[in-house]
């Protein structure tokens, strides 16, 4: 244990190898992200087919919760089976104050702002309820909250539509939006294909974010409260606010998702919200890899897109109708334990580990 | 650091515990034990397996919750001792193993430990503001700083997990000194060291003294004799011995409690 002089490098260059036009800055290099990730968006929902518009729009909202999930149960270490019924929080939220016709109500992106506060409130006293329990205690309490919140829209059905849910009015797309795309790519662009740009948008917004938070203190104190307690403790850090710090953020990105999913979906009802969404989002986040953000958007684009891949693989085979549709589930089941068997690290996991064997 | 100009006592020790009872169901885990610790010295405490050193370093972190006694801090007591209240008193600890975080590199680690020297709150964090890469920057610059002083900045990028177990300590070991305190809590330091690793951290420890007081549970007694200043030997929950390790070497109570109860008369 010698004296050692300190002549290190400036920290900033050390580590990963770096790319000469990186930006220095952690905005900086992040925006820049955002943006080619925007611009390929773009060309992306612009030549694509309405349908495959209308399932980039579902996938947004999934990833936006599974990002918000990954940072709780990935990052923080902390379950969550109560996710789906955060995102009912966020849908019946905007559902309230859009309305079912949209007349005289608030700017949409002002409802979002609203639905995501709402339910980082929520989350806020579910946290505090959290940061006392582990394991299989944290899952019994949140999946507690999963299945309670869809019976409140039956039990005030006045107010929350009851099993029929609240209609939601789809918001029209902005005269200057409309202008831009029909000024880069010349043609209209329909409702479906706005949603979409809403979702892809509010999710980029929520990436870069959560990317900032994970790249900084934030993120470390979080990943160092998952790893030891005792020694996060004695370094300072107060294991309950960095546990509700946590929840709270995961539960302002289920909200945002669930502002996105009412609009996208034109409807907040309890059949929406079943466990099994909760489940699905959980599934996603472990599928693409815990604790990373790209693993939340590919195990979101799974959710989205492996069930009727497999429905139409199935078809091709011979199965009728019926038969076929059951398969997606199976398959589904299936990915989720050769995942946790053989990859346990999760699809973006087994990428690192290629790219670092080269 | 200095006590104030209003302590009661200007000689105060920087920490003290004083009558502290410590009882789990009807075993009693520790009894009446007093220690002062005083500036820039080494204090080491010893005794035989399930002595109490442990339970005591429990009490002194505020894991444990005494029955009765106190922890005094520069002569005053410490009413409400919590472990994430330590790091802002200026205590830090080791813990027995290494305690590292695993998921974290050896820089990130470091840091966590100089945690409590941040200045950029949550916004700026969020929206990534300037003012948040600077405090990065500068808390990196701390926890460089102190993995240089104990020769483990090259494995700055590293996992723990893929580092050899003494180097693995030495990061916990920078990680306690970067929360820069004026008392360490060490945990069986040397556990798992060999001997030319040993003598090197006796010459640390020794070296920390002019900048803090060092407390010290080990088994190894050749390094507790090299470089303590004083020594508290506990058997059975109690204090048997207390000085100079000269002193305690010579003490029959000490003997008695390493040789076991057969040789008393």
């Amino acid at each position: 244990m010698a004296q050692q002089t300190l002549q290190e490098p400036p920290a900033a260059t050390t580590g990963r190898r770096r790319l000469r036009w990186r930006p220095r800055s952690t905005f900086g290099r992040h925006a820049l992200t955002v943006v080619v990730a925007m611009v390929a968006v773009m060309l992306v929902l612009e030549f694509t087919s309405p349908f495959r518009n209308s399932q980039l729009a579902t996938m947004s909202y999934y990833a936006i919760a599974a990002a918000g999930l990954t940072v709780l149960t990935g990052v923080n270490g902390q379950i969550s089976l109560g996710h789906g019924a955060l995102m009912a929080v966020g849908a019946y939220t905007t559902g309230l104050l859009l309305g079912p016709d949209g007349d005289g109500a608030l700017p949409l992106p002002l409802i979002m702002l609203v639905a995501a506060t709402v339910t980082a409130l929520v989350g806020t006293v579910v946290g505090a309820a959290a940061a006392r329990l582990h394991g299989p205690y944290l899952a019994g309490a949140t999946l507690a909250l999963a299945v309670a919140v869809p019976g409140l829209a039956i039990y005030f059905d006045h107010t929350l539509g009851g099993e029929q849910g609240l209609r939601i009015a789809s918001p029209e797309v902005p005269g200057w939006f409309d202008a831009t795309i029909y000024f880069l790519f010349a043609h209209e662009t329909p409702s479906a294909k706005y949603l979409a740009y809403l979702g892809w948008g509010t999710l980029l917004l929520v990436l870069l974010l959560l990317a900032n938070l994970m790249a900084g203190r934030v993120g470390r104190v979080w990943r160092a409260v998952r790893d030891d307690e005792v020694a996060a403790e004695l370094a300072g850090i107060r294991l309950g606010r960095v546990r509700v710090l946590a929840f709270v953020v995961s539960a302002a990105c289920a909200g945002l998702a669930g502002a996105v999913l009412g609009v996208v979906v034109r409807l907040a009802a309890p059949s929406g919200f079943t466990i099994v969404l909760s489940l699905g989002l959980l599934t996603a986040v472990v599928v693409g890899g815990l604790g990373s953000l790209v693993g939340a958007l590919l195990g979101s684009a799974l959710l989205v897109f492996l069930p009727p891949a497999v429905t139409n693989l199935g078809t091709a085979a011979g199965l009728d109708g019926t038969q076929a549709a059951q398969l997606a589930p199976f398959v589904y089941g299936v990915v989720l334990v050769l995942v946790m068997l053989l990859a346990p690290t999760g699809a973006v996991g087994v990428f690192t580990k290629v790219w670092r064997k080269r | 650091m200095n006590p104030p100009a209003s302590s009661p006592v200007v000689a105060a020790p920087v920490f003290a515990v004083s009558g502290i009872g410590v009882r789990f169901g009807g075993i009693v885990a520790l009894d009446d034990v007093s220690l002062d610790v005083a500036a820039g010295s080494v204090h080491g405490v010893i005794g035989p397996n399930g002595a109490g050193k442990t339970t005591l370093f429990n009490v002194c972190c505020g894991f444990v919750r005494p029955d009765s006694g106190q922890v005094l801090r520069h002569g005053r007591p410490v009413p409400d001792l919590r472990p994430h209240r330590l790091a802002s008193m200026g205590i830090a600890r080791t813990l027995q193993g290494v305690g590292l975080f695993r998921g974290l590199t050896v820089v990130e680690n470091v840091m966590v430990g100089a945690d409590r020297h941040r200045r950029a709150g949550f916004a700026s964090t969020l929206f990534a503001l300037p003012r948040s890469d600077r405090d990065e920057r500068a808390l990196r610059e701390r926890a460089m700083t102190a993995l240089a002083e104990l020769g483990a900045a090259d494995h700055r990028d590293r996992l723990p997990g893929s580092l050899p177990y003494a180097v693995q300590k030495r990061v916990a070991l920078a990680r306690a000194l970067a929360t820069e305190p004026d008392l360490l809590l060490l945990d069986e330091p040397a556990s798992g060291l060999g001997a030319d690793e040993m003598a090197e951290l006796g010459e640390l420890i020794r070296g920390l003294t002019t900048r803090m007081s060092v407390v010290l549970v080990e088994h190894h007694m050749d390094l507790v004799m090299d470089v303590c200043d004083r020594i508290t030997v506990l058997d059975f929950g109690r204090v048997v011995a207390d000085g100079t390790p000269d002193e305690v070497r010579d003490d029959q109570a000490v003997i008695d409690a390493y040789l076991g109860e057969e040789t008393r008369p």
